[in-house]
């Protein structure tokens, strides 16, 4: 490890601008002509668009345009889709409703656009979108997902009978049964797993811009995968061919998985900068993040695990409905399903697994992935069920997992996952050694003559990350591959670019993957840049999610610079007069290994670009392109500790040590990776106490600002314990695991398990804020 | 409209604004300072915050006619030069931003919780004081540790000052 390689503490390269007040996020971004637009919005959950009139709008100070959804229909935009086709256990396709980004004849929930206005300034577009006038006929709606399902429950689109999207199943049914039946002792369990809302602090934004005179557009957006962006709005939306598009995603300020997505708004701005002949840019307000930002998680299971007399796993069967809101979302259908269910088997030999999902049609906003997609809810079944168990049978939840886990590898579950490295002892044993677990009972006593419950509770989470080999999720349904791209130019003086089609909102890839070059070439971070989030800069890339950026992108990175070396040396070799293989690259230098010749880098570079002297036959320039589709999702693993502190007067949970031991594999900047895990239990700690998104009967969402919808805030939080292990991934070059999800995947059952021990029942439903524990203090045990 | 006139960040500014107008919007809009953002519609995630007259201000929660008058710094005042602030330089060492959205504001509000207080902070005054800022990516681990070792570096700075004056 150098001072500024793999492995080291580097501060960050980016941190400049965004402590200097100099990021350039989408809505600091100002083109001459630029217009502001503002979205008239749904204000039903469910009804008939009967009459929109605009005259008085378009009537109204410094109006440029007033456009609906006849209009764009008319002009061949095409309606949103769901890129993942997810198929029934009866073997026919997921019923799609239709959703177009103005709504013409119905809206489905409370924020779905219907009409746009551009005007000279945001104030006066506002103005005039009060001014819109819309008839509307309401309709029953439905916001419960369960609800959604029974009889005589309001239809939201004629496509899906009964809401019902799809009714899918994995696993061994049959196989499943029989082992619970022979089971010494079944763990039964409902399960809510609260709908949540990503709130990157950065709202959503769209700047698009047409060019007559070029018949080109430009789209800068809030986006976590720009190239994914373009191509889904040229193929599917119908905005413009690839070559006439250019998407830009800026300084992106956070995504959690809700910027992955191609929203109504984006397509809007570029359909109708074309219209009115002016550039449109959009930023949604705060309530306008909540309406309509794709929200994550709202599952509801039901669990049982079987064990046999040595309290070992026989099967475990779950069954989920998951609400996927009014429309389906681009990656809505993967997220209950295979990032949701193939992990079932958490770090535990388990013999027999079935999973049924059900998915379903609500009047409330889409629901997609939100950081961890579908594993945290995995786990928070699983871990969940384990704790409870274990209380069940007597045994400590330690001793019960250490009982069950996987302990050789390659591990092939029931559930599709193959697991290539682990040491789950290894993760259970270090935080419990640095929770001092052992000492609980004193500290439970100590608190007890305080008046205070104390409470600890465990998790050991997996993930499958580094999303994902290429043919394997395009046998599972997939539109689109999961490779990544990069592109190494070595500049004539020594320099380097990389070109990546990862994207950072966030996660340092400025710093990391410049670490990742120093590493290799011993060129300075300084004499190295990343360049991402331009389709016209950077080739097809596929983007940031799903802890994917090490794992797969910078693995991406790593062929290029391979091929980068392999001409390199063939140039070093050729000027030194030497072998090839002889050539040895060590601090900026090309050496003939064993000899005091060399040839410094830089100069290496100026041979390549002035091709005076290069060997017969090579190309001048040292430029290289590389595509990478992983052989293997990777699997991150650890557990977590929690350890509360109830106060029986008011009800308020403090959480008074958090332990996270993971394996993320091998780490290339350990402060960015701790500073990862930290956001990441903030998230899950927010879930466990604080965040739900609540609709009311009507579908109005009650929980649309920062009054009603609870953030972890400072004082909520304390600070964390954190450690790595490391069994390195041996599925990609850098044995790299990814370490972005965990964090909100293993706390939230680890808090709500630590809660039900202080309280002594399991009588309790995330978020568990001070009301409920109060009440679920008073009510004891109630099955 | 209402003609404005201020001083932001040691220079004279002065502008017509529509009488709604909030200081956050004349500063991005009118003036180009695009450091300050706008996380919220309800005064709540502190992205915004600037120094009004020295004191830590929530813009959005303030019409830029009654800033008028005023002297206000804004994240891109508050280096000297080509030194960062010992704030902005502690963000940095410790981690304490990801996306950097809210750090502008947490900045702030950290360089006037630090001058509030001078007898020094420890980990709970600074949780608490951080009540009114919101960050969705660092947990605030690192962003309480970089007030903590700023507050420290400060308060070092400070008496090594006054002990060369006296």
């Amino acid at each position: 490890m150098g001072i500024e390689g793999i492995g080291a503490r580097v501060a960050r390269k980016e941190d400049k601008r965004f402590i200097t007040g100099a990021g350039r996020y989408v809505d600091d971004m100002v083109v001459p002509g630029m217009k502001h637009a503002a979205f008239v919005r749904s204000p039903h959950a469910h009804a008939d668009i009967k009459k929109i009139d605009v005259k008085k709008a378009e009537a109204m100070p410094g109006v440029i345009g007033v456009l609906t959804g006849r209009q764009i229909k008319a002009d061949g935009i095409g309606n949103l889709i769901c890129g993942w086709m997810i198929h029934s256990k009866d073997g026919s396709p997921m019923k799609m409703g239709a959703w177009s980004p103005l709504a013409v004849d119905r809206v489905r929930y409370v924020g779905d656009a219907v009409v746009v206005v551009v005007a000279d300034t945001k104030g006066q577009a506002r103005d005039a979108a009060e001014a819109v006038e819309i008839t509307y006929k309401e309709r029953k709606s439905v916001a419960d997902a369960v609800e959604a399902l029974g009889k005589g429950a309001p239809q939201l689109h004629p496509e899906a009978e009964g809401n019902l999207i799809f009714d899918w199943g994995i696993g061994d049914e049959a196989a499943t049964d029989a082992a619970l039946k022979s089971a010494a002792h079944v763990t039964r369990l409902n399960i809510v797993n609260n709908r949540l809302v990503p709130n990157a602090m950065e709202p959503r934004a769209a700047l698009g811009h047409y060019d007559k005179a070029e018949d080109h557009y430009t789209c800068w957006t809030t986006s976590q995968n720009p190239h994914v962006a373009r191509l889904v709005m040229s193929a599917f939306y119908n905005v413009a061919p690839e070559n006439k598009l250019r998407v830009i995603a800026p300084d992106v300020g956070g995504g959690f998985g809700s910027k992955i997505y191609i929203y109504p708004e984006e397509i809007v701005c570029l359909w109708a900068s074309k219209r009115t002949g002016v550039p449109v840019k959009w930023v949604a307000d705060r309530t306008e993040s909540f309406l309509t930002d794709a929200h994550g998680r709202d599952h509801h299971t039901t669990v049982e695990m079987g064990f046999d007399k040595n309290n070992k796993i026989v099967g475990l069967k779950v069954d989920t409905i998951a609400n996927l809101g009014a429309y389906m979302s681009l990656f809505s259908s993967a997220t209950p399903t295979y990032l949701y269910a193939t992990l079932l088997s958490g770090q535990y030999n388990i013999p027999a697994i079935y999973g049924n999902v059900r998915t379903v049609y609500t009047n409330t906003a889409p629901v997609d992935a939100y950081r961890g997609a579908g594993r945290p809810e995995a786990t928070f079944v699983l871990e969940r069920t384990m704790e409870i168990a274990a209380r069940e049978l007597g045994v400590s939840p330690a001793e019960l997992r250490r009982t069950n886990f996987i302990t050789s590898f390659p591990h092939q579950t029931p559930v599709i996952m193959c697991y290539d490295a682990g040491d789950y002892g290894a993760s259970l044993d270090a935080a419990m050694k640095q929770a001092d677990y052992a000492g609980f009972a004193k500290r439970k006593a100590a608190a007890a003559k305080k008046g205070k419950l104390r409470g600890i509770g465990m998790s050991c989470y997996i993930e499958a990350c580094g999303i994902a080999p290429s043919a394997a999720v395009g046998s599972l349904g997939a539109g689109v591959g999961l490779w990544e791209s990069a592109e190494v130019r070595v500049n004539a003086v020594g320099t380097i670019e990389v070109l990546t089609g990862s994207h950072s909102h966030g996660q340092g890839h400025e710093t990391t993957f410049a670490q990742l070059v120093n590493s290799r070439f011993g060129v300075p971070l300084d004499s190295v840049s990343i360049v991402h989030g331009d389709t016209d800069k950077v080739q097809m890339g596929m983007g940031t999610y799903g802890s994917r950026s090490g794992a797969v992108g910078m693995s991406a990175i790593v062929k290029a610079l391979d091929k980068v070396e392999a001409k390199a040396k063939k140039i070093a070799a050729h000027l030194l007069e030497a072998d090839e293989g002889d050539i040895v690259i060590e601090n900026g230098q090309l050496k003939v290994a064993g000899t005091d010749k060399n040839v410094p880098w830089f100069q290496m570079a100026l041979a390549a670009y002035t091709a005076h002297n290069l060997p017969q036959g090579m190309e001048p320039g040292l430029k290289e392109t590389a595509f990478y589709d992983p052989s293997n999702f990777t699997f991150p693993a650890g557990c977590y500790i929690c350890e509360v502190e109830i106060d029986p007067e008011t009800g308020k949970t403090d959480i008074v040590q958090f332990v996270a031991a993971d394996d993320f594999g091998n780490i290339i900047n350990p402060m960015i990776v701790e500073g990862q895990v930290h956001g990441g239990i903030a998230q899950g700690v927010g879930q466990a106490l604080l965040e739900g998104a609540v609709y009311d009967a009507s579908g109005q969402l009650l929980t649309a600002s920062y009054m009603d919808y609870t953030m972890p805030r400072a004082d909520d939080l304390p600070s964390f314990q954190i450690s790595t292990s490391n069994t390195p991934c041996p599925g990609n070059p850098l044995g790299i695991k990814g370490c972005g999800e965990a964090g909100a995947i293993g706390s939230p059952p680890a808090v709500i398990n630590a809660i039900t021990d202080a309280l002594g029942h399991e009588n309790l439903t995330m978020p568990a804020t001070p009301g409920k524990v109060w009440a679920a203090l008073r009510a004891g045990a109630k099955h | 409209m209402s003609e404005v006139s201020l001083v932001v960040n040691g220079r004279k500014v002065s502008g017509a604004v529509e009488d709604r107008t909030l200081l956050v919007h004349f500063l991005r809009e009118n003036l180009g300072l695009t450091g300050t953002h706008v996380g919220c519609d309800t005064s709540q995630c502190g992205a915004c915050v600037v120094h009004v007259d020295g004191k830590a201000m929530k813009s959005c929660t303030m019409l830029a006619v009654q800033a008028s008058g005023s002297t206000i710094t804004t994240i891109e005042g508050l280096a000297n030069g080509a030194d960062l602030h010992p704030v902005q330089a502690a963000f940095k060492e410790h981690h304490g931003l990801q996306c950097g959205f809210c750090t502008p504001g947490m900045i702030m509000t950290a360089t006037d919780m630090i001058r509030r207080h001078p007898e020094g902070l420890d980990e709970i005054a600074v949780r608490a004081e951080l009540e009114g800022n919101i960050c969705r990516c660092t947990g605030y681990h690192n962003i309480v540790k970089a007030i903590l070792a700023a507050s420290k570096t400060m308060s070092k700075a400070s008496k090594s000052k006054a002990k060369k004056a006296a």
